[in-house]
């Protein structure tokens, strides 16, 4: 599927970390406008969800983010960026199950160690960038075909 | 089926989206992992959960399932239902356990 489009539709939202109650918003606002452009709902899905679990890491473990997207006619590209701890070892935050969150986010039912392995599965392209005490940079592609 | 017959059949008490009892019902997922819903319920699904904070309306909105049921009789705040009011997301609430709302639905969608 091809979207029928001149330029890149972008767009950015700024994420404030531990700010729970506008959770998704940024997810929220991606959906309708993919939905408006046409893109099949299934795809929209898994961008969502993408964008959602991004969204919630930084909002989780951050001091402060943002999210960039660029829509192109057969695919998405989202990029979040924060200014969180880092991640240690890599490889063991993409097992399903690790987490390093505290128990009250656990008890809200985050923290599941689920996160970037969800990020991962609804991504064509996945790519994560992290510097311990600097932050962390998650660029996904979705492509629409 | 219809919301509508659930929220009939099995007496939910039906907190916010009057429009919702619209929605066609595809089946159901129990869990209290909001990521594990994300990843593994479908469209028109019913969520059976006792999570009652701001985050399970955006999980339900995002997924478009066709509800969440809160169990054991737990009352979300007035906070979290105007935002499912607003996102028109429908919750609804029952004394019932999971293990026993999961058997009521289970029989009426199988």
């Amino acid at each position: 599927m091809t979207l029928n489009l001149n330029d890149t539709v972008e767009g950015s939202f700024q994420l404030i970390g531990g700010n729970f109650v506008n959770a998704g918003e940024a997810s929220t606002q991606l959906k309708v406008k993919l939905l408006e452009l046409g893109v099949k709902e299934e795809i929209v899905r898994r961008v969502t969800i993408a964008t959602f679990e991004a969204e919630m890491n930084v909002i989780i473990y951050a001091a402060a983010g943002s999210v960039h997207y660029y829509i192109k006619p057969d695919h998405i590209r989202i990029k979040i960026e924060d200014m969180g701890p880092g991640i240690e070892d890599i490889k063991l935050a993409m097992q399903e199950g690790y987490s390093t969150a505290p128990d009250w986010v656990r008890e809200m039912g985050w923290g599941a160690g689920m996160g970037l392995p969800n990020m991962k599965k609804n991504s064509n392209k996945f790519n994560i960038d992290t510097v311990v005490g600097e932050g962390t940079t998650i660029e996904m592609v979705i492509n629409f075909g | 089926m219809k919301l509508d017959d659930v929220v009939k059949e099995i007496s939910l008490d039906l907190k916010t989206c009057n429009s919702c009892l619209n929605n066609q019902v595809t089946g159901a997922y129990v869990s209290d992992l909001l990521s594990d819903v994300m990843a593994n319920s479908k469209d028109g699904n019913i969520w059976i959960t006792l999570q009652m904070h701001m985050n399970i309306v955006a999980v339900a909105g995002l997924n478009n399932l066709a509800g969440i049921v809160v169990v054991g009789g737990r009352q979300p705040d007035q906070e979290i239902l105007k935002k499912a009011e607003t996102e028109k997301v429908a919750i609804m609430t029952t004394p019932l356990t999971t293990f026993e709302i999961a058997g009521r639905l289970y029989q009426m969608l199988n």
